[in-house]
């Protein structure tokens, strides 16, 4: 597919990337001219995938995490996060609303709040072989600079 | 993120200020929590004005102070979420665990 422009970050699943990860996502989104709406909602669908691997892909280890974001497209914005990590048995229950194997500390709402910031989700993961989430959100066409 | 409670005649004004996220979430609560033993307060109002980002962290962290403050028989609310905030909150279904609240009419300084 063509892409206008894209970037590619990998770092490791330390928890105080997740803040770096969603600026990187929302700085590359400004581009697109998104509204402070759309942009928080990107930035927090980025936060949900990212957590999700720190917590749930390397519980008990550091690993690595990429986070590619392309523009298809004229108005496309598209995210991937991945990680090589321990994988999801079950996809279907672990993106049904306030199930969640992280105990307290994690509410189950991550893939619900993903799904409802962004126009499509689709999650591909594989036990012991890690999870690819890739995201879509349109973003209305409005003044471009690019 | 930074926090700062207000106690006054029962009731706890716990201000957020920053980014709520996984990684600041187990210090945060450890700290309301610290803020709910010290004061057992019979309200408490999370002031979220000033709470420029938030994911689903913070929603776990707002249920288990919820919870801390059932065992003193006290009741939490989320009082004036900035919009990122509420659109979590909005998005989650919060509102029917917990109440949130807006100020009318005044200006948040």
């Amino acid at each position: 597919m063509n892409y206008e422009n894209y970037i590619k970050l990998e770092f490791p699943s330390k928890s105080s990337n997740e803040a770096l990860a969603r600026s990187v996502a929302g700085v590359f989104a400004a581009q697109m001219d998104p509204t402070m709406e759309e942009l928080g909602d990107i930035k927090t669908a980025v936060s949900e995938a990212v957590t999700n691997c720190i917590v749930h892909a390397y519980p008990e280890s550091l690993g690595k995490i990429l986070l590619r974001c392309r523009i298809l497209g004229d108005s496309k914005l598209e995210i991937l996060v991945r990680d090589w990590g321990k994988g999801i048995e079950n996809v279907e229950k672990a993106r049904t609303p306030l199930y969640s194997t992280g105990g307290e500390d994690r509410s189950g709402m991550g893939f619900t709040i993903m799904e409802s910031f962004m126009d499509k989700l689709t999650v591909r993961s594989r036990p012991g072989a890690g999870t690819t989430v890739i995201m879509t959100r349109t973003l209305p066409r409005r003044k471009r600079s690019l | 993120m930074k926090l700062q409670g207000e106690y006054a005649s029962g009731h706890l004004c716990i201000r957020l200020r920053g980014e709520l996220d996984h990684h600041s979430a187990r210090e945060t609560l450890r700290e309301i929590e610290a803020l709910l033993d010290r004061y057992l307060p019979r309200s408490c109002a999370m002031d979220l004005s000033a709470l420029s980002f938030m994911d689903s962290s913070g929603i776990a962290v707002f249920l288990q102070a919820k919870k801390r403050l059932s065992e003193i028989r006290g009741s939490l609310w989320i009082l004036d979420p900035a919009p990122q905030p509420e659109r979590v909150l909005s998005a989650s279904g919060m509102e029917r665990f917990i109440q949130i609240k807006h100020r009318k009419g005044t200006t948040v300084p």
